[in-house]
């Protein structure tokens, strides 16, 4: 494969979960469902050598080609990518921070990932497992994420030899996964729960019923802006509609507890409320610099301010696209060169005011009652 | 330093909030904290599992012997495993089957695999007998939750799985 030093091969450039399509899409912004998978005969992602790494590839590749959904997809190997483009594809959630390697050494070889040209599938390549399958659609969308990924798993576990064991199900490097190799992730925006301080509560229930939670970026990574990714936690002993249902159940609740709180800032704290909304949103309008963390805990203001209708004129859609473009590697390829921590900044805070002067019809007046007009 | 709440246990949680970039800061004794729903320990997301690895090698705790010797097709011994928190390879599961059956138990509340039954590309008919009682399971599934549509699909996976048994 030639060097590709920009994503325009890929199809709707991997970002259709920003759409804003599914259920509860203001509180949910998307849903993700992986399955891990390893081939008999090689050694998992850490102990391959780079032949084993570079068999599974060609297994994986030439297998692709036969199926359906994937024939006529976008296959990237890492290391034909420029490392901003690599970024890119970390920052939309295509591929997995581990997958890029580190900064030094770069990604391993083999590593790859292969983009669906008409679902929001893709399969990495040589992570920590030898092929993991996903999708990422938007909103609250469980049931279809999880039929979509079943489907391709049916497709090439008929052609590739999978490692399974007759107790253990599908075996995984690490433990944590072996069994179904199933994770499946609904990421939400809870500053309700966080403003009321319920948070806590919820969290830890979370964890009482076999779920758990993250920041932004998957492992290790912190909360910012009020964004949470809750998952399964245990993928044996539990058939995969299972381990799928009781998230979608669980979420739900959560989901109504986010609207509870809401309407609790509404009913007892309405004024302090719209202030902080409002203040959000002038200085994401108005500001001449913002670091990403400052970014999105504006944005959760504002976000939380369209879902409750205080800022009319504002799609949940524009919100998400600005938590995408104004990551760095995005910043960068939209300046076309690299840039350091303060001269992102001050590009970040151009995009959001353009976005939000062309995109956003946001009236200069508070709704309803408390305004001088 | 005494509880922002009660004012009387001794604080140990410090909890700074930014909420909209305004910074606050309470400092909680152990039981007012437990009862806002805060943990005392820094990380209780993470899946803990180098520490289950760590009990596992703890002496006395639990007197099985560890295996010595390494898998035959990559070479991980239970040593690498203990400290990278990986597996080699799919034959690790078999040399190491009796202790990670324990770990398993602990991480997951149960060794047995019940979900989708994997069809090797030649399978055996034993094979497809498994495969055909897990889809016989997932089409009452999809008849209870009243998913016909998808009801369909499993009984006509079935039917082109029965006449080769």
């Amino acid at each position: 494969m030639s060097g590709v030093d920009d994503l325009t091969p890929i199809p709707d450039q991997g970002l259709s979960w920003l759409e804003a399509s599914g259920d509860h899409a203001d509180i949910v912004m998307s849903t993700r469902v992986r399955l891990a998978r390893n081939l008999q005969g090689y050694a998992f992602g850490p102990r391959a050598r780079v032949n084993d790494r570079q068999a599974v590839l060609r297994l994986f590749s030439s297998s692709a080609r036969e199926m359906s959904s994937l024939r006529m997809g976008t296959l990237l190997e890492l290391n034909d990518l420029d490392s901003r483009s690599r970024r890119i594809l970390a920052e939309r959630r295509l591929v997995s921070r581990d997958l890029l390697g580190d900064a030094e050494s770069g990604p391993a070889q083999g590593a790859a990932v292969l983009l669906s040209d008409h679902d929001p599938l893709s399969v990495m390549v040589n992570e920590e497992d030898h092929l993991r399958l996903q999708t990422l659609v938007s909103g609250l969308r469980l049931q279809d994420a999880w039929n979509i990924v079943d489907r391709l798993d049916e497709e090439l576990g008929q052609d590739l030899p999978y490692a399974y064991h007759h107790e253990f199900g599908y075996l995984t490097s690490c433990p944590t996964n072996v069994g179904t190799g199933l994770r499946a992730s609904v990421f939400m925006h809870l500053p309700g729960l966080v403003l009321t301080k319920e948070i806590g509560r919820v969290l830890q229930g979370l964890a009482q019923v076999g779920l758990t939670f993250r920041g932004l970026y998957g492992e290790g990574s912190e909360v910012v802006g009020n964004f949470f990714q809750v998952s399964n936690q245990t993928t044996l002993g539990k058939t995969e509609e299972d381990l799928v249902d009781h998230l979608d159940r669980i979420v739900r609740q959560v989901i109504e507890y986010e609207a509870k709180a809401r309407q609790t800032l509404l009913r007892d704290a309405r004024a302090v409320t719209e202030d902080k909304i409002w203040r959000a949103y002038a200085l994401l309008r108005y500001a001449r610099s913002l670091s990403f963390e400052e970014m999105m805990n504006l944005l959760s203001g504002v976000r939380l301010g369209a879902s409750l209708k205080l800022l009319p004129g504002l799609r949940v859609y524009t919100l998400n696209k600005i938590m995408i473009f104004t990551q760095p590697a995005h910043l960068e390829q939209a300046a076309g060169r690299d840039l350091p921590s303060a001269e992102g900044d001050a590009h970040r805070a151009t995009f959001v005011r353009r976005i939000l002067e062309t995109e956003g019809d946001v009236p200069p007046g508070p709704p309803g009652e408390g305004g001088l007009s | 330093m005494v509880c922002d709440n009660c004012g009387s246990g001794d604080a140990v949680v410090h909890l700074t909030q930014i909420v909209n970039n305004e910074m606050s800061t309470f400092h909680l004794c152990e039981r007012c904290a437990a009862e806002k729903g805060l943990e005392t320990t820094p990380e209780p997301v993470n899946f803990p599992l180098t520490d289950f690895l760590a009990q596992m090698g703890e002496a006395g705790a639990h007197p099985t012997t560890e295996p010595t010797g390494a898998c035959d097709f990559c070479g991980l011994t239970f040593a690498d495993f203990k400290e990278t928190g990986r597996l080699g390879c799919p034959h690790c599961y078999a040399t190491y089957e009796t202790h990670l059956r324990g770990l398993l138990r602990r991480i997951h509340g149960g060794t047995q695999h019940i979900g989708k039954v994997y069809l090797p590309p030649d399978p055996t008919a034993t094979e497809m007998e498994k495969r055909v009682e897990a889809l016989r399971r997932k089409l009452q599934r999809a008849v209870d939750s009243e998913d016909f549509e998808r009801a369909a699909r499993i009984r006509d996976e079935i039917r082109t799985m029965e006449p080769a048994r």
